[in-house]
This record gives C-alpha cells, structure tokens and sequence, in this order.
C-alpha cells in the first residue's frame, strides 16, 4: 500500500509533541530520575475508587446520557458557582466530556471554519494548535514572556487580532510555566475583547492548584465575557484522576449544543464509572482538594527555592505543578540541556521548546513528585551543572 | 493551618529535612523555623526523632511481640503506676491505655523468640496489679508511621504531557 499518498496530507503534516519525541530519549537511558511528568503522584482519594467499585458491583455498566449523567451534571453546576460564582444550567450549558483534551477539541471544531485564526498564547500545552489544523483553521502563537510572568498582556493580545481571529484560547494557570492570570489581567484582557466577535476557550484544567491567597478566578466572571467563554475543566489534576478521563465543559446553551451533536457522534458518552466516581468527588472530597493543594504549595516552594540557587533563575510559578527555569546561563539550548543532562546524570525534564518556540531558553520541571525524589534529582542537577561548567 | 502544624506536618513526612529546605516550604527565615522547633520540644509536643527501621530485615532473629494486658487499676493513680512500670524497660517500645477488652497494649522488641517469652513470664506476668497477657507475635510489616515497607512503584510514565 502506498501509505503516504492514502493517508490524510493534513494528518501526515502533524508532528508529534516534543514531550513524545523527548519521552523516546528518556527511554532509552536507564535508572533516570523523572522530573518530567504532567501528572499528580497521589492516588486518586479512596472514596471516589469505592465508588466506582460500588458502581460496578451493581452492574451499572450501560451508557449514560449523551450529556452526561444528570446528577454529575447537577455536582457539576453547584461546583462552578461555588468555585466560579457562575449558575450554569446542568440540562443545557454543560456537557460531560473524556478528559478536558475532548473539551478542547469539541469547542474547536464547534467553532472553527476554514481558515479561522485561533490565538494561542505560548508556550503552553501542546494540543492547541495540531487540533485547530485538524479543524482547518489557523493556529496563531502569541508570544508570552519570562519578564511577564508568561501571562498574556492586552498588547500582545491586540496585536494579533485580525478580521479572521475566531478565538482565543486562555490556558491558565499554565503548562508549562505555572503562570496564573489574576483578576486585574483577566479585566484587561476583557477590555481588549468586549466589543468584538472573539470567543474565548478558557482551559482551567490547573484551576484548583492555584496558590496563594487569591483563589482561581475564570475570565467568564469578568462583566461581559461569560457570553463568550468556554469554560473547559476537568478531574484529572485536581482530583488525581488522570487515568478516569474525565472532564467538561460549561459554555451559553447556542455554543454547547453544536458541541453536544459532535460528543454525540464521536464520543457517545464518557466512561460510566468514572462518572458515578466523579459525583463523589465533586460532594465528597472537598479535603482531599485541599490536602494535595498543600503539599504542592510545600514542594512549590522548595523546588523555586533549590533551581534559583542553583543559578537556574526561575520566577515563581503561581499554579499547575510545574516550574520554568531558565537555562540561558549555561549557553547551551533547551534540547542540548535536556539530553545531556539525562545522558550523564540521569535526570529528566522537558526542553521548554516542546511548548511553543517561545519556550526555548527554558525547561519544564514537574514538581509531582515525594520531597525526597525531588531533593534527590536537584542534588543532581547540581553536580551536573558544576560538570558543565568545566 | 497555622505556623506549627504546618511545620509538624513536614516533619511528620521528613524529620531529616534542613531547616534551611523547611524554611523554603514554609517561605519562613531559618531562625524562625529553628525557634518553632525549639518551641515544640521544649513544650513536650514533640518528644524525639527516630528512623523506622525494617527490623525483621535488619535483623533475621528480632521478633517484636504486640501484648494485650490486663490490669487491675489502683485507687488514686488508676493505671498510671503499673504502666510508667511496664514502659521503664529498655525492651518495651511501647505502652498504650486502650478502650475495650483489655487495658494496656505493650509492644515490646526481642532480639528473638525466647527474649520476647522470658519478658512476659519474668517481668511483666508477675507484676503487682496485672492479670493477664495475651502475647501476639509481629509476622510482617506493611505500614508503620505512614510509611509502606512496600515499594510503591511509580507507574506513570518518565515523560508525559
């Protein structure tokens, strides 16, 4: 078979992420200390596991609603006006979805024709723009910046606007960065879109790491952007959940309907058990929230500690669980970084170009780990450093 | 959560910890975290720092022994008297007043099997007040001090987005 010219050219272009092409070098190196991952180390909280167990027990093994079950869809609505201080209307402005990744493609394909630009601020997470060309739009990266604190300024915003700017996407708190956009930035980036036609994919997958004493605020509570907004969450981060894939979306009624017919068709429902699981998450787990969040904030604060003494300057990251040092000082380039540092002390974390171009100069360091794994690779990282400068 | 609790609950998971990398946890100076350590000891909130140790591991012969004992209480001092008795000995690691059908619960460590019986029928059987014991012998250790003795094993991958 003649694969190239039978499978999708649009397909074929995509490459695969530079965190895939890094996972493969990591491979191949024995006994390496990890500091690469983009998933919580706790378990997922044992009430939400006996759930889904009891769910099993009794046979609920059928599909749900093509929405989502309703009581999910109910827990969902009183979290967001807790946590958000939106109503969302559980039968017509939420959709359940498998994994906020669904949530993301769903709102891009709801919204974008041939050749929409979608304004995506960099570096972030590494599906925006390859699901945007799926949709045939345009993926358009806006440079954020280290003196920024990576957040995306009304400037920079403006000056990528054009008559075919579909949408916006906001991914804070940030992956890679661990940026958070406060009250005040969100406001200004409200003022920028209020009176234009910009729709804007909000993806708070981080919303509940989100540290010090202000709590996450979405841009759909900013006066006048609710209207616009895709809200775009889910359980994997906050609740420790990765492997249940589960995530959803809270949007106005006309944006989550077209979303609906697409999760219909492609999707059916998202996996029953995790659902009923979820349920328990949402009214029961409140603590446990909470608990993870601490002990987060604790290794937040010793990991920023440990790089910017190590000279690796590093500004403190404010969400997520991840932090962006810069690797400038060394002279060598985020890849050269990364795969000599695997090769000869075993340690890995992600080139920060893997997220954007503008990530470049930077590297990816996940703090999901026990104080004693990371007190453990920084001790490393160290020698490796002094190894270098030989 | 205040100051203290925060700080015992990191010494909880590492009491190895400097002070100077609980200072960065705490975003506190290091004298400040020296101070509230100095402050929990000498209030007898904490009372010492030790390892746990794989005993069986360490040792192939050791046998810890978890004993239930019954005691008489005494007028005044209750179980007070017999139990700073029974916690006195170099061979107890432990001594707790309990709830239900016994009254104290005595852990006590050998280096083997006939130390552990020569302590209960020698020492502790014949004290004035105690009734009874019933000895139950240790056969492996899961869990102690929120600590697996089981490696738990990453399963997430070396790099994932």
């Amino acid at each position: 078979m003649d694969y190239e010219n039978i499978l999708s050219k649009k397909v074929q272009e995509l490459e695969f992420s530079g965190i895939r092409k890094f996972f493969d070098i990591a491979a191949t190196v024995k006994d390496v200390i990890s500091l690469s991952v983009g998933e919580p180390d706790f378990k997922t909280p044992w009430a939400i596991r006996k759930e889904a167990i009891r769910t099993l027990e009794k046979g609920k093994t059928t599909y749900t609603a093509n929405s989502g079950l309703e009581q999910l869809r109910v827990a969902l609505s009183d979290y967001l006006l807790d946590r958000i201080k939106i109503k969302y209307d559980p039968y017509h402005q939420i959709i359940v979805t498998v994994g906020g990744s669904e949530a993301i493609d769903l709102a891009v394909r709801a919204l974008v024709d041939n050749g929409d630009e979608v304004l995506i601020p960099q570096p972030s997470f590494v599906c925006y723009a390859p699901i945007v060309k799926l949709a045939n739009g345009v993926a358009v990266p806006i440079e954020t910046k280290a003196e920024d604190g990576f957040k995306l300024t009304p400037e920079a915003l403006k000056a990528h606007i054009t008559p075919k700017t579909k949408a916006l996407v906001l991914p804070y708190p940030n992956n890679p960065t661990g940026a958070v956009m406060r009250r005040t930035d969100l406001e200004a980036i409200a003022e920028v879109l209020r009176d234009t036609n910009i729709m804007i994919i909000s993806d708070e997958i981080y919303s509940e790491l989100t540290y010090g004493s202000e709590p996450h605020v979405s841009i759909a509570q900013i006066d006048g952007m609710q209207e616009r907004t895709v809200v775009i969450n889910g359980f994997s981060k906050a609740f420790s959940m990765t492997g249940w894939r589960l995530g959803f979306v809270a949007a106005p009624a006309p944006v989550i309907t077209q979303m609906l017919k697409i999760h219909q068709y492609a999707i059916m429902c998202s996996p029953t058990m995790s659902q009923y699981a979820a349920v328990v998450a949402l009214t029961e787990c409140k603590k446990d929230i909470e608990y993870m969040k601490n002990e987060y904030d604790i290794r937040r604060k010793l990991i920023v500690k440990g790089f910017n003494e190590l000279g690796l300057e590093c500004f403190e990251p404010e969400g997520a669980f991840y932090i962006f040092p810069s690797i400038k000082s060394t002279g060598l380039t985020s890849q050269e970084f990364c795969e000599r540092l695997i090769k000869s002390h075993k340690v890995a974390v992600v080139p920060g170009d893997a997220f954007g171009k503008s990530g470049e100069g930077y590297i990816r360091v996940s703090y999901a780990y026990s104080l004693n794994h990371i007190t453990t690779a920084l001790g490393r990282i160290e020698e490796f450093l002094k190894d270098i400068k030989q | 959560m205040n100051k203290k609790e925060q700080l015992v609950n990191i010494l909880r998971q590492d009491a190895r910890l400097a002070n100077k990398q609980i200072a960065a946890m705490m975003s506190i100076s290091e004298q400040e975290v020296a101070k509230l350590i100095s402050e929990l000891e000498e209030s007898g909130l904490i009372i010492g720092y030790t390892a746990i140790i794989n005993e069986e591991e360490f040792d192939r012969n050791s046998v810890t022994a978890y004993i239930e004992v019954r005691v008489s209480p005494e007028v005044n001092c209750g179980y007070d008297d017999v139990a700073a008795v029974i916690a006195q000995y170099p061979e107890v690691s432990s001594v707790y007043l309990m709830s239900g059908g016994y009254d104290l619960a005595v852990t006590i460590k050998g280096t083997n099997l006939r130390d552990v019986a020569m302590f209960v029928t020698d020492r502790l059987a014949p004290l004035d007040g105690v009734l009874s014991t019933t000895t139950h012998f240790i056969l492996h250790r899961y869990k102690e001090k929120d600590k697996m003795f089981l490696r738990d094993t990453d399963e997430r991958g070396l790099v994932s987005p």
